[in-house]
């Protein structure tokens, strides 16, 4: 009795916060369907149509940041992944003090308020040239402050490896980088993929870091954060539930695939 | 082997050099603004103006305040749905995990702009409690997933143990689940107050006038060249008061997770 009220309070509890996070995107999705200014009024009177999905077809501004957005993210969490990657490989093999330091250094922008970190870049910024700012400035920032995620998901697996794997190919007369690359680095993937894809997110997600030093490039994430102090165009509405919708759809594929994976 | 491990180790060079260019010498170039006035002379004016203007100071306590129970709210929330969710009966359903930190991956502003579409639908008000919903809503997955893992991980043997002795469920819960936990409360707790703190995209889509946070001042100060000194300032305070609530956390946590080893 007593097993069958706590399932039933869990099984409540569980759809109530359920339905608090995803009822706020699922009410933007109906509504990006809704050509209305503000999402209020009788559900009746409003029109239902996909105009604003129309209009983001032709809205080249969102258009752009929307590619500026992703060249972006790939960009610099390719480069934070092989940063990182190299990085790892060193910092694992440093002593203990040295490792303490740069793991340390590392730390900083993980820990540190993004406003700070912001504040900083644009400090730094502009003791160089205005032409830095833009695609340049965001690359580096971008870089930076991802790649320790990268480091956080390689090291495990580094220090998780079987020492004899070196050696195993050094006796079989690879050179050390050959068993570097060869050897130790298809280790790594899992590792590696696991950082790309939050140094990814994590690029997709910054405005505020990004809005100090973007110059005109324009991304979603800062384009929408300067739309805020003037109201929030309805095709956001869209704009916002295409991502949704996107992002929902890969995280699915992606758990299904891991467990596929698992079951074999 | 020696060989190779002499090699190998150079390979943290690069990762280092960037981390000094480009993380360490730009705080250090804040700090010199921060000491610095708008002719570049040195001065501590930019940090009295914080200690002598109490408006100042009490952005500062509110914006502690509402991190603070937005931290709070996520916990209340954030703790029973872990209990739940790791507890035989429901974790076997591995999907409902994945649908509550699902939206970590999703844009924070976009989300809360999906938030805000719901306030304007029920008609609530932009202000301080839309803010604190709005805080709750998007930091809630990063309070849930610390504590869901210390609670799965966490060896059901002691419980048995506490049953064995005669401890009943609340017992059993206060006195072994609870103290277990501690380590994911805490990091819960820091991953939540920490961005909540120093926020600015949310106070600037639900807020109004009202909730102007310490995030938005070192923002709008940051805004002006000619204030960009005191924001370098206020940047600083602001650093010092993230180190702090990390040392304070880390304190705690070690203390308790001793006792942990204890057990």
């Amino acid at each position: 009795m007593r097993n069958k009220t706590f399932k039933t309070v869990g099984w409540i509890f569980i759809a109530l916060m359920l339905a608090f996070v995803y009822l706020p995107i699922i009410i933007l999705i109906i509504f990006s369907f809704a050509p209305t200014s503000k999402a209020i009024g009788n559900w009746a009177n409003i029109t239902w149509s996909a105009d604003l999905y129309a209009e983001l077809m032709q809205n080249e501004g969102i258009l752009e940041a929307i590619k500026n957005t992703f060249i972006l993210a790939l960009t610099s969490s390719t480069l934070a992944t092989i940063i990182g990657t190299v990085g790892a490989v060193g910092i694992h093999k440093l002593k203990r003090r040295p490792k303490a330091i740069v793991n340390g250094m590392s730390q900083i922008t993980v820990v540190n308020a993004e406003i700070v970190t912001g504040a900083a870049f644009m400090l730094f910024f502009t003791l160089f040239p205005r032409e830095l700012e833009g695609f340049p400035a965001l690359i580096i920032a971008h870089t930076i402050i991802t790649m320790p995620y990268v480091l956080l998901s390689v090291m495990p697996r580094l220090t998780q490896l079987n020492p004899n794997l070196y050696e195993a190919g050094l006796d079989l007369g690879a050179g050390p980088l050959r068993t570097l690359v060869t050897v130790i680095l298809p280790q790594l993937i899992p590792g590696m993929i696991a950082g790309f894809g939050l140094a990814f997110t994590l690029s997709l997600d910054d405005y505020v870091i990004s809005k100090f030093i973007n110059g005109d490039v324009q991304t979603i994430s800062t384009m929408i954060y300067s739309a805020t102090k003037k109201g929030i165009p309805a095709v956001w509405r869209a704009v916002s539930s295409l991502i949704f919708v996107v992002i929902l759809v890969m995280l699915i594929i992606m758990n299904m695939a891991k467990r596929k994976k698992e079951d074999k | 082997m020696k060989k190779l491990s002499f090699k190998q180790k150079y390979f943290a060079f690069p990762y280092a050099f960037l981390c000094v260019v480009f993380v360490v010498v730009p705080l250090l170039i804040m700090l010199y603004f921060a000491f610095t006035d708008f002719e570049g002379a040195f001065t501590m004016n930019n940090f009295m103006y914080f200690f002598t203007e109490s408006d100042t100071q009490n952005v500062l306590w509110r914006s502690i305040g509402i991190a603070a129970i937005a931290t709070v709210i996520c916990l209340l929330l954030a703790y029973p749905l872990a209990y739940f969710l790791a507890n035989s009966h429901f974790n076997k359903y591995a999907v409902l995990v994945v649908l509550f930190v699902t939206p970590m991956w999703i844009n924070s502003l976009l989300r809360t702009y999906a938030i805000r579409t719901l306030f304007e639908m029920i008609g609530l008000e932009r202000g301080t409690l839309a803010v604190i919903i709005g805080l709750v809503y998007d930091f809630f997955p990063f309070m849930l997933l610390p504590i869901y893992t210390t609670l799965s991980n966490m060896d059901k043997s002691y419980l048995e143990a506490s049953y064995d002795l005669g401890g009943g469920p609340l017992k059993s819960f206060t006195r072994v689940t609870l103290p277990l936990s501690v380590p994911g409360i805490v990091s819960g707790v820091l991953m939540v107050f920490m961005p909540a703190v120093s926020t600015i995209g949310i106070t600037e889509m639900l807020g109004n006038k009202d909730v102007y946070l310490f995030g938005n001042l070192i923002n709008d100060y940051l805004g002006e060249f000619y204030t960009w000194n005191i924001g370098a300032a206020y940047s600083f305070i602001m650093l010092i008061l993230i180190a702090a609530s990390m040392l304070i956390t880390n304190l705690f946590g070690k203390e308790e997770s001793s006792v942990g080893g204890a057990l």
